[in-house]
């Protein structure tokens, strides 16, 4: 009993997180309106969440284009000629790969300091004193790190994209016996637009529940350390939940209504 | 001493879980005046000052400011009140990301959009009224204790506010800071003729910047009347909380007190 009471409390935490982001989120929004006078703390947290996270994107995306290349040359084997190599890795990538596993991997590294950072704001009473001096945190705090999380997410999504099928394309033709001409050949013929700029859609989505995650769990934080400690777990279970959930919807609305 | 009341604290009642916090408080504050909040720790005098300025909201009561309840004001009505008032947090609630200057010109850069020398000036201006000047670059982190809340104070009066709110400004420093401390603090109410409200455990402080005095005892108030009645009064519990700082005395007030 004790074991599923539990499992339920933790569940009613992820979804206190996301309930609560509808205010945060609201209220971000409207101090939009203030951008011009923040737009230092916006190219800070671009700064922070781009460069801080890139070195883990690299690693990530490229192994992941290798993964997907051995896989999909296993899963090819008897049906299709190796000339689809390139096609089907450069679709996975570029659709849900890059897309999701940049993410996945914000969510814990970005969706967690964000948490932790306001998190250790709010319990040491900064977040209080700021209101005291009548400076919304929601424009200073929330806002910058929600549209820096929004432009970032695209573009280490294609950095991603990039090394992915780069990783693939080195591992088809050092282990797979795929010339690189085959593989571009591949990537080639069914190329279509439309495949990279939903994937770069769905980043952009997913980087507003990032820095929103962690805005909201850190603005939430009760109690010290622990509390701190707690804020940053919410936030990266809150927001890697709602990416894959987001992933399924946008995947259905994108690729099976508007582009089908 | 005879404005018009400028805050108006009426009936408050506010309880953490089981924990019955204020038992209906109310308070008034007269233009210009200082009112000194005297109370044995964890009474919840800080807790009053935080429903003051709208960070907590009671379970029941009002505190109305120019005539206005600020619980019923919109986010931006409360936002222009807070522009009236600065904040000494007890912990001194130092922004730990920005230097020290930074913590000070924050609200002149945010509100008011200051820059350059103007604001460079401002910060020496209030360091040096609270003896600190030329360490504006240093962090929070590699200040003391006392220099913190010093800081705080500077950061507080930094945009000449009309009413000051001081957490145990005094505390932790040595005899003479403190005294300097309590000049400074007396000063501000006559150069700006700013109103406020020190929370204070010292009397000879109480005595020395107060015109009127509140004695908070387990969420009541006990006692309210100036600084002479508060010595002459016969109320039991006044006279016990005094015999208890009767150390903190000086020899004046310890005789009018009659407690050799
Ligand atoms: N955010 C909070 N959550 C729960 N309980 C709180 C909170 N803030 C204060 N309290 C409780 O309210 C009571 C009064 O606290 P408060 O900080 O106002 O005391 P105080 O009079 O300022 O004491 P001190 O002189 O030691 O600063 C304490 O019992 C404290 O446990
Ligand atoms: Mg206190």
């Amino acid at each position: 009993m004790d074991f599923f009471a539990r499992i339920g409390q933790s569940a009613i935490n992820m979804f206190g997180v996301v309930g609560a982001s509808g205010i945060v989120f609201w209220r971000a929004l409207i101090s939009l309106r203030r951008l011009p006078r923040s737009t230092k703390l916006v190219v800070e947290q671009m700064q922070r969440i781009g460069i801080e996270s890139l070195p883990l994107v690299v690693v990530t995306s490229i192994f992941t284009g290798a993964v997907a290349s051995v896989q999909v040359s296993y899963q090819l084997k008897a049906y299709l000629p190796k000339a689809y190599l390139g096609t089907a890795i450069f679709k996975s990538v570029v659709i849900e790969l890059g897309p999701v596993l940049t993410a996945l991997v914000l969510g814990g590294r970005v969706g967690a300091s964000i948490a932790a950072e306001l998190g250790t704001m709010r319990v040491t009473e900064q977040i209080d004193a700021m209101e005291a001096m009548a400076i919304d945190p929601h424009r200073y705090l929330v806002m910058p790190r929600m549209l820096a999380a929004l432009i970032m997410l695209p573009i280490l999504t294609i950095i991603a994209d990039t090394l992915g099928v780069g990783g693939g394309y080195v591992v088809s033709n050092v282990a797979l016996d795929v010339s690189g001409k085959v593989f571009v050949d591949g990537m080639r013929t069914l190329f279509y637009a439309g495949d990279v700029l939903g994937g770069l859609v769905k980043a952009c989505v997913f980087g507003l529940i990032i820095a929103l995650m962690g805005c909201t769990a850190g603005l939430a934080a009760r109690g010290g350390a622990v509390g701190v400690g707690r804020a940053a777990t919410r936030a990266v279970v809150a927001s890697c939940v709602l990416i894959l959930v987001s992933d399924y919807v946008l995947t259905t609305l994108i690729y099976g209504i508007i582009f089908s | 001493m005879s404005g018009r009341t400028l805050i108006d604290v009426r009936d408050l009642w506010k309880s953490f879980g089981d924990n019955q916090v204020l038992k209906g408080i109310s308070l008034e504050l007269i233009e210009g005046e200082t009112l000194v909040v005297l109370g044995p720790s964890g009474c919840g005098k800080s807790v009053l000052l935080k429903h003051i300025i709208g960070l907590l909201v009671p379970d029941r009561g009002e505190v109305l400011f120019c005539g206005r309840n600020i619980f019923d004001m919109s986010v931006k009505e409360l936002g222009e009140a807070r522009q009236h008032f600065g904040m000494v947090f007890q912990g001194a609630a130092l922004f730990d990301s920005m230097t020290v200057g930074e913590n000070i010109g924050l609200p002149a850069v945010e509100r008011k959009g200051m820059r350059g020398q103007e604001l460079e000036t401002l910060i020496e201006d209030k360091l040096r009224l609270v003896g600190l000047e030329g360490l504006s670059g240093l962090r929070p982190s590699e200040i003391s204790g006392g220099m913190k809340k010093r800081v705080a104070l500077a950061r507080a009066i930094a945009l000449n506010p009309d009413i000051i709110l001081y957490d145990e400004p005094t505390t932790g420093l040595d005899p003479i800071m403190a005294e300097q401390i309590n000049e400074l603090i007396r000063d501000t109410q006559n150069k700006l003729s700013a109103t406020s409200i020190v929370v204070t455990h010292d009397l000879h402080s109480a005595c020395f910047i107060g015109d009127r005095v509140a004695l908070v005892e387990s969420g009541r108030i006990e006692f309210v009347g100036s600084t002479d009645e508060l010595m002459d009064t016969e109320d039991k519990a006044v006279r016990n909380f005094i015999a208890r700082g009767r150390a903190n005395l000086g020899p004046r007030e310890s005789d009018r007190a009659g407690l050799h």
